[in-house]
């Protein structure tokens, strides 16, 4: 951890813990009575992957999410404000109340956007890369995606294009080892994600998706190389999402996985794993800990007072936007 | 003026485009071949080189996927399908992304992008090799949809889908690459969403795309000679469609024949078809007759492809029968 500034892990785990709260929040605010009604894929343990990579992104890098949007967007930087006032479905939200959950945005800090449909935006996180690579930008593209995507052609297609092309896009697998209710040892034949990029000469590693200065440190090298020039990589963080695929609720009860295998990897939660080191080195004391909870806590009640108060799209723009004018 | 053909004028404003602005790229399944559908991608390579002009593996899906991304990070890419029925592969990137985006941002981010399909029909290429898939992509929200039929609107339509904001699918038919007309040398535009009267007359109007406007101009000529006068609409948009073009035509001869080269259910006639029966029903002489494909694959063999092949015949005869319904 000694190579990376502290100030880097401090903020990365603020990131995070504005993350897990946020999730816990609106965990709360879709369960009967919904305050929320779009479907809401939480991102509850896994806050280390879109910590650990955005951290090592600059602001107009490109990131392209996924169903599951909230972390990305907060960890790029996306407005909490504009997030919330989004899930309730307000004109005030980053999608004009048109996407919900599953469709963030936020183009100023390098989001141009989230699709609902698996493995959708890899091939777009590889023409971003392609536009940068002729635009001579020196930017980087990151596409996020789960372990389902690898079940998609288009995951291939993007990984021999991109690497045949050597152009500048990370590949981040987050293997939170289900789709939706199924194992990934029901879905691929070779588990190990990470070794389908050898097929493509790609460079690619698996890491511990819990460990937020590790994936920082993966994530850095690889956006280093590409924005050299050594095209690209893939990187496979495993972790694990405590909640259903979509919802409030733990999905133990449903007999889709165990209450151990949940209780082991709650155990291995990123959060309380770096807040012991920080705790540890004192770069954050107790009171300190107190005080940025406090904060997070204060901008997410905001963000609901201001979802709340905004007003609802306009009936007469129903047919608004559908191109641009 | 100076007239060149189709394929030159498509050619002409590739080379005039990528050269003008920067942020246009070609990018597509053997835009660098020898045997490219018919010379349109000639020169390109050579002068603007792999970067701006891209041959890419067979993956439809990724590639023209990569090619929204790129549209997302400022670039006007041009996508290349060298045949419509290759098409459905990347239907996702289409349908799911570039025509959602958008809307579904709220406004926020668009996808300039010109989504170039080729009908490559004919020559018993059979089910998979002779697609128009028009009807298709003008169903879904978000796309516009442009079938030139002349080499002015070929380069005038080209470089108003570069310049929109927005995704268009581009929709030209190998059938027409070798019609020569005027077209002035510089660069200008045809604006989407706008017809055109090729063919002034009182007794019938036949809306035509594509191909099946020098089919409908036929038939108008052999129909003179039995003093049927012929009015010929060409739509040049699918979406948006000008459909006032079509109501006045309709309102003064009171007799619609579509023709249109994709099948015939829910097709470019059906949509059409409706929305006369809903805006100008009262004006109608008699019922509205589609010439289109049977609702059938493509056939190989010769014999059959000609049968499937709509033609002026099929117009002439389609005219024929309006004239003959007592009002």
């Amino acid at each position: 951890m000694n190579s990376i500034p502290t100030s880097t892990i401090r903020a990365m785990y603020v990131t995070m813990l504005r993350i897990r709260m946020l999730e816990e929040k609106v965990a709360e605010l879709v369960a009967p009575p919904a305050e929320i009604i779009c479907p809401c894929h939480l991102y509850t343990g896994q806050e280390a992957v879109a910590t650990g990579v955005c951290s090592a992104l600059k602001e107009d890098d490109y990131v392209f999410s996924t169903h599951r949007s909230h972390g990305h967007y907060i960890a790029k930087g996306g407005n909490l404000k504009a997030l919330m006032a989004e899930l309730y479905g307000k004109v005030t939200g980053c999608s004009k109340g048109r996407g919900g959950s599953m469709h963030l945005t936020s183009p100023d800090v390098g989001l141009p956007g989230s699709s609902a449909i698996v493995s959708g935006t890899i091939s777009l996180a590889v023409g971003a890369a392609l536009a940068f690579s002729i635009q001579k930008k020196n930017g980087v593209s990151v596409a996020f995606f789960g372990d389902g995507a690898a079940d998609e052609g288009a995951f291939y297609e993007s990984l021999n294009f991109a690497s045949l092309k050597k152009l500048p896009v990370i590949f981040v697998c987050e293997n939170n080892l289900y789709s939706t209710h199924m194992p990934i040892s029901d879905c691929l034949a070779n588990t190990c994600i990470y070794k389908i990029a050898e097929a493509f000469n790609m460079p690619s590693v698996r890491i511990d998706g819990n460990d937020a200065v590790e994936v920082f440190k993966a994530a850095n090298d690889a956006i280093e190389n590409a924005r050299c020039g050594k095209g690209p990589a893939l990187i496979e963080c495993m972790t694990y999402r405590w909640l259903g695929h979509v919802g409030p609720n733990f999905d133990v009860d449903k007999g889709l996985r165990s209450k151990e295998e949940l209780d082991y990897w709650m155990d291995r939660c990123p959060i309380k794993a770096l807040e012991s080191f920080l705790l540890k080195h004192d770069i954050v004391s107790e009171s300190e800990k107190i005080q940025i909870t406090r904060g997070i806590e204060e901008e997410i009640n905001e963000a609901i007072v201001f979802a709340k108060e905004s007003p609802y799209p306009d009936e007469d723009g129903l047919l608004d936007d559908v191109f641009k004018t | 003026m100076r007239q060149i053909s189709y394929v030159q004028a498509i050619n002409e404003t590739l080379h005039q485009m990528i050269e003008k602005d920067m942020r246009v790229f070609l990018i597509g399944q053997g835009v660098t071949s020898p045997w490219y559908v018919g010379n349109t991608t000639v020169g390109l390579i050579d002068r603007f080189g792999p970067e701006r002009v891209i041959d890419t593996p067979v993956s439809e899906n990724g590639i023209t996927g990569a090619a929204v991304g790129a549209a997302l990070a400022g670039m006007r890419p041009v996508v290349a399908h060298p045949r419509m029925d290759f098409m459905y592969y990347a239907m996702d990137p289409i349908a799911n992304h570039a025509a959602n985006w958008h809307y579904m941002f709220g406004g926020a981010v668009s996808v300039p992008i010109t989504i170039w399909g080729i009908i490559n029909r004919g020559g018993e290429q059979a089910a998979q090799h002779s697609q128009a898939l028009q009807a298709m992509f003008m169903h879904i929200p978000g796309l516009k949809v442009v079938m030139p039929s002349t080499p002015y609107d070929a380069k005038g339509l080209l470089v108003a889908s570069i310049e929109d904001d927005n995704p268009v699918i581009y929709i030209d038919d190998r059938w027409l690459y070798d019609y020569v007309g005027d077209v002035p040398e510089e660069i200008y535009t045809v604006p989407i969403g706008k017809g055109i009267v090729r063919r002034k007359g009182s007794d019938v109007t036949v809306v035509a795309t594509s191909y099946m406007v020098y089919e409908a101009m036929k038939a108008a000529e052999n129909l003179e000679k039995e003093r049927i006068d012929v009015e010929v609409v060409d739509l040049r948009s699918l979406k948006p469609l000008d459909e006032d073009l079509v109501f006045d035509s309709v309102k003064k001869t009171g007799r619609l024949v579509i023709a249109d080269g994709g099948w015939k259910t829910c097709g470019v006639g059906a949509e059409i078809s409706a929305r006369v029966a809903d805006n100008v029903f009262n004006y109608l002489k008699a019922p509205i007759i589609r010439v289109s494909l049977p609702d059938t694959p493509a056939p190989a063999s010769s014999v059959l492809e000609k049968a499937y092949y709509p033609t002026s015949d099929d117009i002439s005869s389609s005219v024929r029968d309006l004239i003959m319904v007592e009002h």
